[in-house]
């Protein structure tokens, strides 16, 4: 670019004035969208480190009244895990065996396309939404109660479009003459596509299925409505109320006290260190499998 | 691709081979396709299972629910209607996009032409980062760090720019629509700097270089031949960050200030949204009530989806792939 500048004759004021002043716009919006991202994390980690501690990890908030010190978020950490969990494992299959069928079976057919149609729309739903709908379906009209279970449904619906996504792109990648190298040596379809395809895409699926992970590890409304609050271990992912790392920082945010406070910003930091790690493998992973895909 | 896609579809893999050697072709089309079609069911769902639970409810409402500015479904007699929180919802929404589009269209320029190409990915990765910041996080970060910080560039807007209808009133408050907006603005920034940053990369690098050689200056090459191919693109990721916008609950369930007015004024302590509404609302509410959420939590689905769908519809007449 500079090079070509130098041939040709001067480019007006006027027009390189301009041309310099968008260039500032542009790095001006850079430095405005970052700066929410560093105040965040400053904050996070500045106000967290108080109240992280073993003491946090280790104990639940049973018996510690709103404006005691002390208490910590163990009960939420391990009701994310198994919320988490339970997720993965509905959504994962769904969505891997939905991805198989839009790439691998469903091309061009009416319901295939009408498929993908809902699920970009799927990914649109508010995770309000989600929990609303386990609230009505779930718990007030087949009588279930509470549950971890109850929250990792409505997580599931919330992954579920976002792994058929990623799964789906990742099959897309794989190239046909592998396909048809097995086909031409007599594998059927199912064969080549479970021992060929998808050993394949398998990292760059594993990198999707991770940040899905990582998107809904902060869900905090669906577990609201679904999961409900408690103060005490429950390891019981099937019977009564849960704790949720993103519910236990929205509920001691809403108690006007520093003790309650220092703690929501505790967790805000085990949620964002949760969050974070999830991405940084996946980014290893997708990054190890394909170090020629700079962006 | 689609060619030789088609032809394997009729070709000896699927067809005899399959049938005669191995009986899994057909269990295995049937699980996957049964797949596709349970999310299908699962949207379907959702949509009945909202309108079952609300009906109860609104038959129990003494109001007209769409004309209602309160929200008192909790009494003897129950008396609710969207209005307020469909009003607070668009308007908070829309003042987001307002802030976020253009620096998310800058940003999205800033990572696909202008960042040195070396540190384009990290800077990228930084963005996206915005995007994993858990909403919780920003609702925290909000309550204790924005709500307070705003009250100077809010009284700064009431003061010299009170003219204006949005910023007018008499006293300006930290937990207002507007900062619940900024909180919106950030929390959707990333995902249209995303989606545009896509498309400004898969603009023809032919048309690129054929101004560039014409003499264009870099900003006469981006205004000619880089934005007409992203306009679609751009409009549709707006249309997904509105959205996400009208959708987000718990980063802005403690800024806005719960009221159910109708005003225009962003600054005053007035404003709420369906969403924040619901989370703000649910611990109390009877069995009624709890009907009467459901039945704004339809509203929300409504709405969303139509904003979702008509942005997918522009995505797939322009036929760009990939986005979110």
């Amino acid at each position: 670019m500079t090079a070509t500048a130098r041939v040709l004759p001067a480019i007006s004021t006027g027009r390189r004035v301009k041309n310099t002043f968008v260039q500032g716009l542009v790095w001006l919006a850079f430095g405005l969208a970052i700066i929410p991202l560093i105040s965040v994390l400053w904050l996070v980690v500045k106000n967290g480190l108080a109240r992280f501690d073993l003491t946090f990890l280790t104990h639940s908030m049973r018996g510690i009244a709103p404006r005691d010190a002390g208490g910590g978020a163990y009960h939420a950490i391990l009701g994310t895990l198994e919320q988490v969990a339970i997720a993965t494992v509905i959504s994962v299959p769904i969505g891997l065996l939905t991805a198989i069928y839009l790439v691998e079976y469903g091309q061009g057919r009416r319901l295939a396309r009408t498929i993908s149609f809902f699920v970009d729309v799927m990914t649109g739903i508010p995770s309000v939404v989600a929990g609303l709908f386990i609230l009505a379906f779930w718990i007030l009209i087949l009588g279930f109660g509470f549950s971890g279970f109850a929250g990792a449904l409505a997580l599931s619906i919330l992954m579920m479009p976002t792994v058929v996504r990623s799964a789906e792109e990742m099959l897309r990648l794989v190239p046909t003459e592998l396909r048809e190298a097995s086909y031409a040596l007599g594998v059927p379809k199912w064969r080549t596509i479970v021992r060929v395809v998808l050993p394949t895409a398998f990292t760059g699926i594993v990198t999707g299925v991770m940040l899905a992970i990582a998107r809904v590890a902060g869900e905090t409304a669906p577990l609201l409505l679904t999961v409900f609050i408690t103060n005490s271990i429950n390891e019981d992912p099937f019977n009564g109320p849960q704790m949720g790392l993103p519910l236990y920082i929205f509920d001691q945010m809403g108690r006007p006290n520093d003790t309650a406070i220092d703690r929501a910003w505790a967790g805000a930091l085990t949620l964002i260190l949760i969050v974070m790690l999830l991405n940084l493998v996946a980014r290893v992973i997708a990054w190890w499998r394909s170090p020629a895909k700079a962006r | 691709m689609a060619t030789s896609l088609r032809t394997r579809e009729g070709g000896p893999a699927t067809g005899r081979s399959a049938s005669r050697h191995d009986r899994g072709e057909g269990p295995f089309r049937f699980l996957t396709t049964g797949a596709g079609i349970l999310l299908l069911a699962i949207m379907a769902a959702i949509a009945v299972f909202l309108v079952v639970k609300a009906i109860p409810a609104l038959q129990q409402n003494t109001s007209n629910f769409f004309t209602e500015k309160l929200w008192t479904p909790n009494g003897a007699e129950p008396r609710f209607g969207i209005a307020a929180l469909a009003f607070g919802t668009l308007i908070s929404s829309l003042l987001a996009l307002l802030m976020a589009l253009p620096v998310a269209v800058g940003v999205a320029l800033f990572i696909s032409h202008y960042a040195p190409r070396r540190l384009a990915g990290v800077l990228g990765y930084l963005v996206d980062l915005l995007a994993a910041v858990p909403s919780v996080v920003y609702g925290l970060w909000g309550v204790i760090f924005l709500v307070p910080f705003m009250s100077g560039p809010a009284t700064f807007l009431n003061t010299y720019f009170g003219w204006i209808p949005l910023f007018a009133g008499d006293a300006v408050y930290g937990r207002s629509i507007l900062t619940a907006s900024v909180v919106l603005a950030i929390m959707i920034l990333p995902i249209i700097a995303a989606i545009s940053r896509e498309v400004f990369l898969q603009a023809p690098g032919s048309l690129e270089e054929a101004s560039l050689a014409l003499g264009a200056t870099r900003w006469e090459m981006i205004r000619m031949s880089v934005l007409p191919f992203g306009r679609a693109g751009v409009v549709s990721a707006a249309m997904l960050g509105l959205g996400r916008a009208m959708g987000e609950t718990i980063a802005v369930a403690l800024i806005f200030p719960a009221t159910f007015e109708i005003t225009l004024r962003v600054l005053s302590a007035n404003g709420n949204s369906i969403a924040a509404n619901i989370a703000n609302g649910f611990g109390e509410a009877t069995v009624t009530g709890r009907g009467a959420l459901i039945a704004s939590g339809l509203v929300l689905f409504v709405i969303t989806l139509a904003v979702n769908m008509a942005a997918r519809l522009i995505v797939a007449r322009r036929s760009f792939g990939g986005a979110a």
